[in-house]
């Protein structure tokens, strides 16, 4: 028997059976739908992820107190602006080293108000961080060095408190101290959750007298290039232990937060993939089933092409291409189901979702992988029937 | 043609052995025309499913147009079905949502001829029978007497050596029997009749009796 006259018969069984066919395949196309699906957003929320940390700046190193790892409980910081400076001078260029004080509190201007981060800095940060301006002005050394009540806010906080007027030289209400807008910043979105589009920037100076405080959260340091960073890194750890023996500090870089974010995320992506591989494999098992029952209903059938002078393995391959087929023709379809369910929650909802071609080339590989892994047995079944006692079945 | 020596097939039954044929010797030659006949229970179902190459002796020996079937493995056994026997049934065992052209032309898929030949051989068996007027009618909607004549054109369309029908009008009237008998008595290969009905056994030149595993009367001797 020749190879297409197999894959006829098949498909004419399968077309017989039209509706117990399709619920067959259900089971594929749901698994491999939801392959499909779950592996696109995976693989979207890893890219938007990875392309807030770059939009970031570039060479970025974070120094923060306290050991930067998973477990480790926050730690009080030590740090302050003498540190700063002292990291100033190790680096050598102090423009390429800024600071960050953080704290919740609320804006307000008449009765509008407003709960914004307010973060403590100074003149560097466009310096080391994209953080384009949409009017007005950044902080100037003088702003931080004479602490002055001015500040920049970001274009939320900025569009929720003052709407259609321009605020550049207004005035707004923090902690109730008054200060004046010179700045606003363009919509940069959101990192890591930080919604930066809802901080308050002001002198680091001016904040730590709002708030009664001498230390200091964190820095950051721009390197001038990437091979810059690693040692960058390390001079900066040694100065901030010798001024705080005993103390942990961290240096984390771009590439480290994207290394690890980037494997939390893939693993969410594989552990969500093999979730979705169940349901396949569940599929499957459904396959196998049909197979089963379909090779007991048409016992008579075997015998009589075994009678006709049909081979083992012309009935084998029938029935396991016809397992085949099942399995394709669902995973063909789950997958066209799937790449449109990705390309729907992309359009109509904020979760990214991005498909990839491996996924798909994935699906449709397990789809056939399925059909031949469930519908070997049932066909050897078939094909090993003995023709005397196929015939006389009922 | 069809030489059996000492041909014996027991079978076990939850661990007893049953022994359906007990030392069987048959020659039929070319051409020849012969009914079995006997009792339920007496063997001649398994001598059919041996001389059809269905199922294998115990012991003994069989030659089929002088291929030792003993021997065989199942491949060769299902290739040799394919060459040289064809197959009517009491049930007529038709593909109950295939056409009868696509019924008949299905020996010669497992042949491996071509769709166009397959197309015109089964035709011409189906025209033989006189069911050129049929080709596409499903077994549904042909009367039993018809079915019986697809299942026949089937038998016949890889121009086998050996014609083997099981009790060919034991699912059919009067007429409609007759008219299955009349088309067995115009060919000239081998033919087999496997019948408990006397009338139908007549048509066949020999007979042959089986009862209890053993030939009991063969006409021939």
């Amino acid at each position: 028997m020749r190879r297409y006259e197999a894959f006829s018969m098949a498909l004419e069984a399968l077309r017989v059976n039209r509706m117990r066919s399709l619920l067959t395949m259900l089971g594929v196309i749901i698994g491999v739908l939801s392959v499909v699906i779950l592996v696109s957003i995976g693989t979207g929320a890893k890219n938007a992820v990875e392309s807030e940390i770059a939009g970031l700046g570039s060479n970025i190193i974070l120094v923060v107190p306290g050991r930067l790892t998973t477990g480790a409980a926050p730690t009080q910081s030590r740090l302050n602006l003498q540190d700063v400076a002292h990291v100033r001078r190790v680096v050598g260029d102090p423009a390429k080293v800024t600071v960050s004080l953080q704290s919740g509190e609320t804006v307000r201007v008449g009765r509008t108000e407003q709960f914004a981060t307010i973060v403590g800095t100074d003149e560097n940060l466009p310096n080391i961080f994209e953080r384009p301006l949409e009017r007005g002005r950044y902080l100037s050394e003088t702003d931080v060095d004479t602490r002055r009540r001015v500040t920049v806010l970001g274009a939320e906080v900025a569009d929720k408190l003052f709407g259609d007027i321009d605020p550049i030289g207004r005035q707004v209400s923090i902690s109730g101290a008054r200060f004046r807008v010179v700045g606003v910043y363009a919509t940069v979105g959101a990192t890591f959750g930080v919604a930066r589009d809802a901080e308050v920037h002001m002198p680091v100076t001016t904040a730590q007298r709002l708030l009664g405080i001498s230390r200091i959260n964190g820095m950051a340091v721009g390197a001038s290039g990437p091979d810059e960073i690693e040692p960058l890194q390390g001079r900066v750890l040694a100065a901030l232990q010798e001024r705080h023996p005993g103390d942990q500090f961290s240096a984390v870089t771009q590439t480290q937060l994207l290394g690890t974010i980037g494997s939390i995320l893939g693993m969410l992506t594989g552990v969500l993939a093999a979730i979705a591989g169940i349901s396949l494999l569940v599929g499957g098992v459904g396959v196998s089933n049909i197979m089963l029952v379909s090779v007991r209903e048409r016992t008579r059938e075997i015998g009589l092409r075994k009678a006709l002078g049909a081979r083992q393995r012309d009935i084998l391959l029938q029935f396991l291409i016809e397992a085949v087929l099942l399995t394709t023709i669902g995973g063909t379809i789950g997958i066209a189901l799937g790449v449109g369910g990705s390309l729907l929650i992309q359009a109509l909802t904020p979760v990214p979702a991005a498909i990839t071609w491996w996924s798909i080339a994935l699906a449709f590989g397990v789809s056939v992988a399925v059909g031949v892994f469930f519908g070997v047995a049932p066909a050897r079944r078939a094909g090993r029937l003995d023709p005397v006692i196929a015939l006389r079945a009922e | 043609m069809i030489e059996a020596v000492d041909l014996t097939r027991s079978y076990q039954l939850e661990g007893v052995s049953v022994e359906a044929l007990r030392g069987v010797n048959l020659t039929i030659g070319p051409g020849e025309f012969a009914a079995i006949v006997g009792p339920s229970g007496s063997g001649k179902s398994t001598l059919m499913h041996l001389l059809g190459c269905l199922d294998r002796p115990t012991s003994g020996s069989l030659r089929i147009d002088g291929v030792e079937v003993a021997g065989l493995n199942d491949t060769q056994m299902a290739e040799l079905r394919n060459r040289t026997i064809g197959f009517v049934f009491q049930s007529f065992h038709l593909l109950a949502r295939t056409s009868a052209l696509e019924n008949v032309a299905l020996p010669l898929v497992y042949r491996g001829i071509s769709r166009n030949e397959r197309i015109k051989r089964a035709k011409a068996a189906l025209e033989a029978v006189g069911l050129a007027h049929r080709l596409d009618h499903r077994p549904s909607q042909m009367s039993g007497g018809e079915q019986q004549r697809v299942a026949i054109a089937r038998a016949l369309v890889g121009e086998p050596a050996v014609l083997l029908a099981d009790e060919p009008t034991g699912n059919l009237d009067t007429r409609n029997g007759a008219e299955v008998m009349r088309i067995l008595d115009g060919l000239d290969c081998t033919r087999i009749v496997v019948t408990h009905e006397p009338e139908v056994a007549a048509h066949a030149v020999r007979q042959i009796h089986v009862r209890d595993g053993l030939i009991e009367l063969d006409t021939a001797t």
